[in-house]
């Protein structure tokens, strides 16, 4: 018997039994369903959640494996061990050893991510009797994309079980929530424990255990290098190409841009949002630039250093670029109507940078500024709907004046 | 005065087994079926018991909505079978034609002079009322109602439907005899559509006239109805097909009831999809067989694609259908059919899918829905799709979340379920729209009227 009949007789074995949705999901993710359309239209697009969801992950993939070599490659070269590669294809980023740091740290963080997350999700779905839906399969990419390398493993584990179970499932599931999952995750990480959240020892891999040791080493991003006034070690040809600390995925722009290029491209993600997000947080920068340039703030503030930054610097340090393309497009939190995209990604951008410069505690803001306008998401979309239903009634007076 | 409307949202679903432009006598069917769910809405009482002897245009049933609302036989015959269901709600009615056919012969009316209430009467006594339908809820046109408008839409963009343009040539006295009077039943236009000088609908009279173009929907009436003159609250308008004008001329010309229709057989399970002439209710199996089929596990839909209703191969022409179309089942299982490129199958998205490099292509559809079930979570795709100004999704979730205030706001009053049709076709989340949209029209009849 093929793997195909089988898993069929399964299914109809396990049809209406409280494994269904386990045993289904198993099923729909190796065969697409055979079911067929009963009224309404009768044929249907080739493309569903899975394949959606999908899509994202493979936008995802070059930012994990770039983030699985510069955690070697950050590691060996804080410990001087080796040169800096000065280039996005210098000699010493793309190695072996750094694959294998890499991936010794980075793969853990993925597999922890996803256990944890489905296990969740299966769970839910077999006490609540609904299918397992994608959304996790996003949800549990993104996650080891945007934590710091190091975060130990139990964390990340109650972190995950956090955020899917109070950022998605108690709403319903995929398509009912009103936080990005992703994010959820990380803000209950960020507050829950923040030692290893922010800070310079936790951006690269063996900081931490070597603190306070003759052989310490730093790992400062260069947010915070900004944010206390120092000199910043880095030059915008590393910000761009990624080879500097800071999450696992965040860090290479030009695999970013190219993330988002491929999301705008098949239409999975909303350009409206990156565009005006990146205008926004562009607004912001310029507004600081004009502050510094007017006198308003001296060398001498505490501020000084974020807001000199010039304006379309932002866009390549820190996570906003990441957050712009990967996180805020999420269309389940977003904004659902196009105009209100554009409002809701301006804020996005506009916000993060200002969290960005005036958090004393933690230079970014891009997750927080995220998670606020996901709040306001909807009513957005409220008023802008509002204009619509305006305009209808505007057409009854118009008739009967 | 000819006004353009055209549409650029849209999508043109190219299928394979278009009907070919050659039209064939289907032949005579034993049994004619008149199906009640193609009555929305409709409360019918009885008026012939079973057994009964019925001439064509011979009233059957009436709505106990409106008692005047006749609805007749398509053939003179016997009337064999009334299939119930529960609590003895009629389902179908069985007619066994005789060998010649009989038809109730009414007075012909002089268009001249007709008045508007007389139209009304032989209308609804002849059995044409029900070829008349009104927006806002999609259901067959209250008799004690005028509308601000007619519009009839002889532009098709649906995917296999019937072209108009050649199954209506050579009925152009008859259309022009309908329009006429149902002229005087509005005090508002009659907006006539269609696709340019080439339609036999460019000459009628005393109508308004507009050119169409652009990709489905522009051929759906609701999308016309939006461009031209959007219906507000408390406004009704009446909707009549181009097919059925031809029946309704007919039989103000002639005085009968003449169920005659020239139907395409269309869809990628036919050999040799092409045009028939038939009557409505006849067995779909007189012309199905005759084209010849490609497989044994087929579906039969009346209609078209996006907006029929599955029928067996031994149904039976709806009472409004103008085109039958057999596609292939896919009630298969497609080892990792998520996850790999698809360059056989459409869709709007990019994800891997490659029907955007051919928008000429004619693609060989099953009913397979390519995934499961969910909520609704993309955004933005369908207003792509959408040519009216109404918000798609946020009006389905308030029909779903049933509050009859949002549904209002939002523009329910323009919208019939087929308007939802592309929407549906290109949801990820595989939602059904038009049901949706069905049981919103349903809730707010019911609730506001």
């Amino acid at each position: 018997m093929s793997l195909k009949s089988s898993l069929h007789n399964l299914k109809e074995k396990y049809k209406g039994k409280k494994m269904a949705p386990a045993f289904n999901a198993l099923h729909t993710f190796l065969y697409l369903p055979n079911e067929t359309t009963h009224n309404g239209t009768h044929i249907k697009a080739a493309d569903d959640l899975k394949r959606t969801m999908n899509t994202v992950i493979m936008a995802l993939i070059p930012c994990l494996i770039f983030g699985i070599f510069n955690a070697g490659y950050q590691h060996y070269l804080a410990l001087g061990e080796i040169e800096s590669a000065k280039g996005f294809l210098g000699a010493s980023f793309w190695t072996i050893d750094n694959l294998i740091i890499g991936a010794w740290t980075v793969l853990p963080l993925v597999i922890v991510s996803y256990g944890v997350g489905l296990a969740v999700e299966f769970l839910f779905a077999v006490i609540k009797g609904h299918e397992v839906e994608e959304g996790y399969l996003v949800t549990g990419m993104l996650v080891p994309l945007i934590v710091p390398i190091d975060i130990p493993l139990w964390m990340l584990a109650v972190a995950v079980v956090f955020g899917v179970v109070i950022g998605k499932e108690v709403f319903g599931g995929t398509g009912m929530n009103i936080l990005n999952p992703a994010l959820t995750i990380r803000a209950f990480l960020f507050f829950a424990y923040p030692t290893w959240m922010s800070g310079d020892k936790v951006w690269v891999h063996g900081a931490v255990e070597r603190a306070g040791t003759a052989d310490a080493i730093s790992g400062e991003t260069i947010l915070g290098s900004y944010a206390q006034n120092n000199t910043v070690a880095y030059d915008y040809w590393d910000m761009f190409w990624g080879l500097i600390p800071g999450s696992v995925g965040e860090t290479s722009k030009v695999l970013i841009i190219l993330g988002a290029l491929f999301l705008i491209f098949t239409k999975v993600g909303s350009w409206r949002i990156i565009v005006s997000t990146l205008i926004g947080a562009l607004t912001m920068g310029l507004i600081f630039n004009g502050v510094i340039e007017s006198g308003w703030i001296t060398e001498t503030s505490k501020f000084y250093g974020l807001m000199s930054v010039p304006f379309w610097q932002h866009l390549i340090i820190g996570s906003i670029l990441f957050g712009a393309v990967y996180m805020a497009t999420d269309p389940v939190t977003a904004s659902q109507t196009n105009k209100g995209k554009w409002i809701y990604g301006f804020l996005i951008g506009f916000i993060s940078i200002m969290i960005r410069v005036f958090n004393p505690a933690y230079p970014e803001g891009v997750f927080l500024a995220i998670l606020l306008m996901n709040v306001f998401a909807p009513t957005i979309d409220h008023y802008v709907i509002q204009g619509n239903v305006k305009r209808r009634m505007k057409r009854v007076k118009v008739k009967t004046a | 005065m000819s006004k353009d409307i055209r549409i650029k949202k849209g999508l043109n679903i190219n299928l394979v087994g278009a009907a070919e432009k050659d039209i064939s006598k289907a032949s005579l069917s034993n049994d004619y079926v008149i199906n009640l769910q193609d009555f929305h809405g409709v409360n019918p009482k009885m008026l012939m018991k079973e057994g009964a002897e019925v001439k064509a245009g011979e009233a059957l049933f009436y709505n106990k909505n409106h008692e005047s609302m006749l609805f007749v036989s398509p053939v003179s015959g016997t009337l064999v079978e009334i299939k119930r269901g529960e609590r003895r709600s009629i389902l179908s009615l069985k007619i066994t034609a005789d060998k010649t056919q009989v038809a109730v012969a009414h007075a012909i009316p002089n268009l001249g002079s007709i008045s508007a209430s007389e139209v009304k009467a032989f209308l609804l006594q002849s059995g044409c009322w029900p070829f008349i339908k009104q927006r806002p809820y999609d259901v067959i046109a209250n008799p004690e109602t005028s509308p601000k408008a007619i519009f009839i839409s002889g532009f098709t963009t649906a995917p296999l439907a019937a072209d108009l343009d050649f199954t209506l040539k050579g009925k152009e006295a008859e259309i022009q005899a309908a329009i006429t009077a149902l002229a005087k039943l509005t005090a508002g236009k009659v907006h006539v559509s269609h696709s340019g000088a080439n339609s036999p609908l460019a000459g009628l009279q005393g109508v308004e006239h507009h050119k169409v173009s652009g990709p489905h929907p522009a051929g759906l009436v609701g999308t016309q109805i939006n461009k031209i003159d959007p219906i507000n609250k408390g406004e009704l308008v009446w909707v009549v097909t181009p097919q059925d004008l031809v029946i309704i001329g007919e039989a103000l010309l002639t005085g009968k009831f003449n169920a005659d229709r020239t139907i395409a057989l269309a869809g990628s399970s036919i050999k040799n999809p092409k045009y028939y002439t038939t009557k409505i209710g006849a067995e779909i199996a007189t012309f199905l067989y005759a084209s010849g089929v490609n497989e044994a596990k087929f579906r039969v839909i009346n209609g078209d694609v996006l907006t029929g209703v599955t029928s067996s191969q031994s149904g039976h022409l709806g009472y409004y259908n103008t085109t039958v179309t057999a596609i292939p089942e896919g009630d298969d299982y497609e080892f990792f059919g998520w996850n790999k490129p698809v360059f056989n199958k459409i869709s709007n998205s990019r994800a891997l899918t490659f029907s955007w490099l051919t928008p000429n292509k004619k693609f060989d559809l099953n009913t397979n829905t390519n995934g499961e079930h969910r909520a609704f979570v993309i955004t933005g795709g369908y207003e792509e799709v959408f040519p009216l100004d109404i918000y798609p999704m946020q009006i389905l979730k308030a029909c779903m979340y049933e509050d009859l205030d949002e549904m209002e706001a939002l523009g329910m009053y323009e919208v019939a379920p087929e308007d939802f049709s592309l929407t549906e076709f290109i949801c990820v989340s595989k939602q059904p729209h038009q049901d949706i949209i069905r049981k919103g029209l349903d809730l707010m009849l019911k609730e506001i009227g």
